[in-house]
């Protein structure tokens, strides 16, 4: 649920506020009251926080203090905010001198590369990953969507049933499997992960076609003489596009989920490449003595899904009321 | 209501056999499962015992009928003995099934018994603290993986104050061991379970007919739960049974972090990591059957709750 106020969420009369005067709209605010106000309005701290990752996944790389794969192994399991133990001859010197020598933001993992360091990469990967699969997912979806809604009959039929039948199998089987079939590697991950993402633009896209097509603008088309595909292409898709970008939104929070289970289980990104799942699972094993190789890249997951989450039901809430009752 | 099982029953019927077909299909581009019987050192296999082996197990028939082979097995109860293991498929899933199904439950009870009433709770004293302290926990629980959720407890409650087993499952009951696998899993749920019962709570809150009992004088609290809860509960009923089916996502992960010999690790993520087809296509045909009972379950519950619905035309 958003914390925005929604239009239904104003409609709402409840049982206290029956007997209030109906002319007490207007709110003498505090400046507080200002600030929390603007705050529950628009989703000031998601956008910050999406603005920050995508910060991290296009200069992290760059700025990032240490070497990604590889760390002194003496210098394992440090605690976070701390600075190595070692002797300084056996120190990896940090990749500028900006950063104060030996300092670990985030500590070090079970062989003493920097957690700070791998997380910023780790944004990237995961940046990568989300957009190219759906991306492709969002085109597979669309495209069977707007296909099904328009033609109707045995075609529609077929890929209703199709989707039907995709929701049935539990998405993680279906990644093993075709993990299995076809190898582990980011080409694959990015495929599975399209899998993932395509169904849920079907149904809803080919609703909103169906309405679309029997608009007065789609038969004066037809008649001038316009081809099916160009019906579809200029005629039905600029009017979809909305809900696209919603479910779009939406979906990118699950396909991070997804990603980080895949990556966890070890069946996405292949380690050393610091995926956040993958940091997960490696420090798994070191919970007792050194939970923040856990807790950063866990605590990293949850602020980008939650921030994706809000953003999706704003952006919903703004483009596409209707599609509240989806979920 | 016997048209309406009639139609689901085809329906189903279609369903399973899509699925089982597209990954006989599917693992047809993988490695020969003969693979797994050569060493690898030595001489490797000569091309007699190859083929010997492929008439073994069936792999030199054309696929159609390799197919039809294993579905009148199935239908037979025999699902055929696993490559890797060499026993029976059944007796493997048999075996860890009851695992899983006691994780299932217990996640299912732990997300009912939170959502339900958190959901209720928050509609009911809208806007209170308790609304925002439910629309925490369910925020919560929609974007923290299983995983996260399940390391996080153990990192609190077996690591930090010691209460608990960080993992593992005895031979015999002890109830310690089954709170933080069941609760990582049921989160999620309860996360959603809460989002539904308020948000369709709410709906029914603002209807006529409740404002036509409060103004007849019914107590609020016989309101809530004679008018409002019942027909509120609707959507969250059917979301939970059909909660089992996500269950397995969730449940592999979970029996991965908490080292349960459930059928999620023990079964399905060997035979992938095995290549082992006979284990895997049984896994995968219990598994769509289990997300099909309860699919139909959920449609027959709707009608037991809300008479209003007819299953003959709840069906597209």
């Amino acid at each position: 649920m958003t914390t925005s106020e929604t239009p239904a969420e104003i409609n709402h009369v409840d049982s206290s506020s029956l007997d209030a005067p109906l002319n007490a709209v207007k709110v003498d605010r505090s400046i507080f009251g200002h600030i929390w106000y603007f705050l529950r309005k628009y989703p000031v701290l998601p956008a910050f926080v999406l603005i920050m990752l995508v910060i991290a996944a296009i200069i992290g790389p760059t700025v990032a203090p240490y070497e990604r794969d590889i760390g002194p192994i003496g210098d394992r399991h440090l605690p976070m905010f701390s600075f190595t133990e070692l002797a300084p001859e056996d120190q990896d010197p940090p990749k500028y001198g900006l950063w104060p020598a030996g300092y670990h933001l985030f500590g070090s993992d079970h062989i003493g590369r920097d957690v700070f360091t791998r997380v910023l990469h780790g944004a990237t990967v995961s940046m990568q990953v989300v957009m190219v699969s759906l991306v492709l997912g969002m085109v597979i979806g669309v495209t069977l969507g707007v296909v099904s809604g328009y033609y109707g009959g045995m075609t529609d039929e077929v890929i209703t049933r199709f989707v039907d039948i995709w929701y049935a199998m539990p998405f993680l089987m279906v990644a093993l499997i075709v993990v299995l079939i076809f190898g582990r590697g980011l080409t694959v991950l990015l495929f599975v992960l399209a899998l993932v993402a395509w169904a849920g633009f079907v149904r809803v896209i080919r609703a909103q076609v169906l309405v679309l097509k029997e608009m007065d603008y789609v038969a004066a088309a037809r008649v001038t003489g316009a081809s099916d595909i160009r019906i579809m292409w200029k005629h039905l898709l600029p009017g979809i596009l909305n809900t696209a970008i919603v479910v779009g939104t939406l979906n990118t929070s699950s396909l991070i989920l997804s990603e980080s289970v895949l990556s966890f289980v070890g069946a996405g990104i292949q380690p050393p490449t610091p995926a956040w799942g993958v940091m997960t699972n490696e420090g798994r094993d070191y919970l007792s003595i050194a939970p923040h190789q856990v807790l950063v890249p866990s605590a990293a997951i949850f602020m980008v899904v939650i921030s994706l989450n809000f953003l999706g039901d704003w952006l919903r809430d703004r483009l596409d009321p209707r599609l509240r009752q989806i979920d | 209501m016997a048209n309406f099982l009639a139609r689901r029953f085809i329906s189903s019927l279609v369903s399973v056999i899509g699925a089982t077909l597209a990954i006989f299909v599917l693992i047809q581009f993988h490695n020969d499962p003969r693979q797994l019987f050569v060493p690898d050192s030595g001489f490797g296999i000569t091309e007699e015992q190859w083929i010997a082996l492929g008439d073994r197990m069936g792999l030199n028939d054309p696929l159609w009928k390799q197919y039809l082979t294993w579905m009148g097995n199935t239908l037979r109860g025999d699902l055929g003995v696993s490559l890797a293991r060499d026993r029976a498929v059944v007796d493997l899933i048999k075996g860890k099934i009851g695992a899983t199904i006691q994780l299932a439950v217990g996640g299912w009870i732990f997300a009912i018994a939170l959502g339900v009433p958190m959901g209720v709770l928050a509609a009911v004293k809208r806007g209170t603290f308790w609304d925002y302290f439910g629309r925490s926990v369910a925020i919560v629980g929609q974007a923290a993986p299983p995983f996260v959720t399940a390391l996080v407890a153990i990192w609190i409650f077996a690591v930090w104050l010691e209460w608990l087993p960080a993992g593992g499952r005895s031979a015999e009951f002890k109830p310690s061991e089954y709170i933080l696998p069941c609760v990582a899993l049921g989160w999620g749920a309860a996360a959603s379970l809460m989002r539904l019962t308020r948000s369709s709570m709410l709906e029914v809150l603002d209807s006529e007919y409740i404002r036509l009992a409060r103004a007849k004088g019914v107590k609020w609290n016989w309101v809530i739960y004679k008018h409002a809860l019942r027909n509120a509960l609707i959507a969250p009923v059917t979301s939970a049974l059909l909660v089992f089916s996500s269950w397995l996502n969730g449940a592999l992960v979970v029996e991965i972090v908490f080292s349960w010999p459930g059928i999620g690790y023990d079964a399905l993520f060997r035979a992938v990591n095995d290549n082992d087809f006979p284990l895997l296509l049984g896994t995968v045909f219990i598994f769509i059957l289990i997300y099909l009972v309860f699919a139909t379950l959920a449609d027959i519950a709707y009608t037991l709750i809300d008479p209003r619905v007819r299953l003959g035309n709840s069906s597209d």
